[in-house]
């Protein structure tokens, strides 16, 4: 492809990143009629960030829409929001977001995007889920495909080391392509859509601590946070705790980045969880696992060398979606605990001890069920059977790092803030931002709501002020 | 349950159970086509299951396109491949015999080879043969004579077919079908359901990530195409033998109305599909049996020119050449039917029906 690009002075708008928010902000900021340049981290195989992952948007609406069945008023929604957040979340913005995320659905479709009815085993969803037909990188494709369509250039393997702004002005970006010399680029706007810092072990280390070392990053390795640092060392305002991350119990044999949906482990709650030392440490049955999946990640990183293992027996294999790795297999307790690497006798004393204290009665997989263990500590308090049928199974759990909460602060119209107030040409979307309304925990398909939703406006808002600015320049 | 099953540990029916078993813990792509929601009714599979979902595949390469596990990832995801390796294999195990199978799949140059040795053996028939009485084409050779040459010519490769068939059928674990199966599965056929993407919007054959319906539009050109054309020998028969009808027919009569059309979409759709075929990735199929699937696309085309070109010559000196080049082709394309690509609609048919079959539980 020759296309001319016009010369580097004159874009109206650079959007830094290349994931589902970044596309959402350079389809709109283009179909304004702003000249638009794309500076993606990724080579093009990678390229999309952590919407790459993604398989749904979490979307308001008041009757049938497209594949989403019954209604989801703001309300409901909301309330959904406060109770992962715990409260943690700006009210006004979230709602905010909620009620825009309507009209989004119909953009996203007349864009390209496809959505198909809920996924097997995620009926619950229905409702509230509209599923992305093929998953995020379907979506991903259709952006980058509207994008060339509309004349958007877009660089791939491009690293972005800086954003200089001078008093409240963004003035130049300063990027390397594909390890290349450091280049600058000016633009009259620029919108940062680059993501989390979860694929930097060093900050993740100084954030969590040495645990952190043994963490697996379930998402794309680019997102190592260089532009927020960056940004946030020009005295931009912070949101979210910078110490937390969003991480949940996944398959320990995925690989270190990128291993997405498929490491995930719906087990636990008919399993008897234990740590290295093969003793158990938490209620497996506490609630049920849409409820629970997203503490485990935590309780795992709480054990010794950030490891637990799930046990089952041959009566729970088909209860749970399987993960992408077989289980480890054992003719009897001892013989999955050695293969497992665990101390036979000792699994086998605290399966027994945990098969001692079940009790007869109704076991029911698909509700709290009741049917819980009898002196034993921790308890399990639903879904309490013996597991006593060969052969046995095993998996390895280890924390997976979905997404960091350190972000900028923006407003409504996703502006960056600064303590002597917004900047007048930097706009932020997606997870750079995403803290301001998700403080804690995590609603699924939401993500992808708040960096349609911004993307959108940031876009807009960019294109705006940047081709203002054109006709000021050219009358002067 | 893990030890009952019957499973090959190398080669490609290893390698499609390892990508299976990925996208069976995903699940994103269950709207493209049949073979996802097949995928989801177990968690282990058996080599005739592999076999079942490879022959199931359309190659609408929709999924190789969405998925966040392709190379460079080290998962190395390319389900459409790993399914056309298997699906090819499955051919070439299948239907007997085997050796055949291998050669011709493989080899474009043998097909030719084939093609060749038909048209020569055709023009030593009506060189060898006295003119008879008959009229048109019939003068060159006369009706009994090609009825000595194509009824078995027609009739052995259909039992080479119909052993593969039941090999098939037998393997994959498909049990009874009722009437609504075989409506279902034909209507699936009909409208190749299983490439359009899931929603109409077509496939991911030759514009990689962008869909497109060409793919479709041809091969149901070659489809209808050749199936007009079968009709129009069909009744040309019945009317020589019962109404004592015999050739040469004008064009409005029921062969020409039917394989005139046919004839013309044939060439079109058989263009079409080797255009499609140089412009897709080739790495997203069976990459060896490229050539030998190009040869068997122009072998079909040039059935289809030959048949029009002989029309279009009647009453004129080229109707011996062209009747030896165009019968020369139908004997080769007849010969080479369980061997090439064309054995993939009866064992698509078979997927389909099996599928139903199956889906009931």
């Amino acid at each position: 492809m020759n296309r001319l690009e016009p010369p580097r002075h004159s874009w109206d708008v650079v959007v830094v990143g290349g994931g589902n928010a970044a596309l959402c902000a350079a389809l709109c900021a283009a179909e304004e009629g702003a000249r638009v340049l794309v500076l993606e981290g990724a080579p093009k195989p990678y390229r999309g960030g952590n919407s790459r992952h993604t398989r749904n948007f979490r979307c308001k609406h008041e009757g049938p829409l497209s594949v989403l069945t019954g209604t989801y008023g703001e309300d409901e929604y909301f309330q959904d929001l406060m109770l992962v957040t715990k409260g943690k979340t700006d009210e006004d913005l979230a709602r905010f977001t909620i009620r825009a995320s309507e009209e989004c659905l119909p953009w996203m479709e007349a864009r390209g995007v496809r959505f198909q009815p809920s996924l097997s085993g995620t009926l619950s969803l229905s409702r509230t889920n509209a599923f992305f037909l093929g998953g995020g990188k379907a979506l991903v494709n259709a952006y980058y495909n509207a994008a060339e369509d509309l004349g958007v250039s877009v660089r791939y393997e491009a690293q972005v080391s800086h954003i200089a702004v001078e008093a409240d002005r963004f003035k130049h970006i300063e990027v390397s392509f594909s390890g290349g010399p450091v280049e600058r680029i000016s633009a009259r706007a620029v919108v940062l859509a680059s993501g989390g810092f979860q694929a930097d072990r060093e900050w993740l280390v100084s954030a969590w601590g040495p645990a952190a070392r043994n963490f697996l990053i379930r998402g794309t390795p680019y997102n190592r946070g260089v532009v927020l640092r960056d940004m946030l060392d020009q005295g931009c305002e912070s949101v979210g705790d910078p110490t937390q991350c969003h991480a949940v119990a996944i398959d320990g044999r995925a690989p270190q980045y990128d291993g997405g949906i498929v490491t995930r482990l719906d087990c636990v709650p008919f399993s008897v969880m234990v740590n290295r030392d093969a003793e158990r440490f938490y209620d497996e049955g506490e609630d049920v696992w849409p409820k629970r999946y997203a503490i485990w990640g935590r309780l795992v990183a709480g054990q010794p060398d950030q490891v637990a293992y799930a046990i089952i027996d041959s009566t729970s294999l088909d209860l749970f979606m399987p993960s992408v790795f077989r289980p480890v297999v054992g003719q009897t307790i001892e013989e999955l605990g050695e293969k497992l690497g665990l101390d036979p006798a000792k699994l086998a004393k605290t399966v027994g001890g945990f098969n001692a204290a079940c009790k007869p009665g109704a076991f029911t997989p698909t509700e709290l069920d009741g049917l819980s263990t009898e002196g034993l500590d921790p308890p399990k308090t639903n879904w309490a059977r013996p597991v006593t049928e060969p052969p046995f199974y095993g998996y390895q759990l280890r924390p997976g790092v979905t997404f960091t909460y350190l972000g900028l602060k923006v407003d409504k119209t996703a502006r960056v803030q600064t303590p002597s107030g917004a900047l007048s040409n930097v706009w932020a979307a997606g997870e750079i931002m995403a803290g301001s309304i998700l403080g804690q925990g995590y609603l699924a398909g939401f993500g992808m709501t708040i960096g349609t939703v911004f993307g959108r406006i940031a876009g807009h808002e960019a294109a705006r002020h940047a081709l203002n600015d054109r006709e000021i320049a050219d009358v002067a | 349950m893990l030890l009952e099953l019957s499973q090959d540990d190398s080669g490609s029916t290893a390698e499609a159970r390892r990508q299976i078993e990925i996208c069976n813990a995903c699940r994103y792509c269950e709207g493209y086509c049949s073979v996802f929601p097949a995928m989801t009714r177990q968690k282990m599979f058996s080599d005739g299951d592999i076999t079942h979902l490879a022959n199931l595949c359309h190659n609408c390469r929709g999924c190789y396109y969405a998925c966040q596990y392709t190379e460079p990832h080290e998962f190395a995801l390319n389900l459409p491949a790993a399914l056309a390796e298997v699906r090819q294999e499955s051919w070439e195990r299948l239907v007997w015999p085997a050796p055949f199978s291998r050669l011709f799949h493989t080899h474009g140059v043998a097909i030719a080879g084939m093609l060749v040795a038909g048209i020569s053996a055709l023009f030593a028939l009506i060189a060898a043969l006295p003119e008879s009485a008959g009229d048109g084409f019939y003068a060159h050779l006369s009706h009994n004579a090609m009825v000595a040459v194509f009824t078995p010519g027609f009739l052995l490769p259909l039992v080479a077919v119909a052993i593969g068939l039941y090999r098939y059928w037998r393997d994959v674990g498909a049990g009874p079908i009722t009437l609504p199966d075989i409506g279902n599965a034909f209507a699936s056929a009909a409208t190749l359901r299983n490439l359009d993407g899931g929603q109409g919007q077509g496939c991911n054959f030759e514009r990689e990530d962008r869909y497109t319906d060409l793919r479709r539009w041809f091969h149901q050109a070659v489809l209808y195409g050749f199936l007009a054309c079968f009709a129009a020998t069909s009744v040309a028969t019945l009317m020589h033998y019962f109404l004592d009808w015999q050739a040469p027919y004008g064009l409005f009569t029921p062969p020409k109305l039917l394989g005139v059309p046919g004839g013309i979409a044939l060439v079109i759709g058989t263009s079409g599909l080797v255009w499609l075929k140089m412009r897709a990735d080739p790495k997203l199929g069976a990459s060896r049996v490229w050539g030998g699937e190009v040869a068997f696309v122009l072998l079909l085309g040039l059935v289809a020119a030959s048949g029009l070109a002989l029309y279009a010559a009647t009453g004129t000196f080229a109707v011996s050449s062209l009747l030896a080049l165009h019968l020369g082709s139908v004997l080769a394309l007849f010969l080479l039917l369980p061997y090439t690509k064309m054995v993939h609609g009866f064992f698509r048919i078979a997927a389909l029906l099996a599928e139903e079959a199956k889906r009931k539980g």
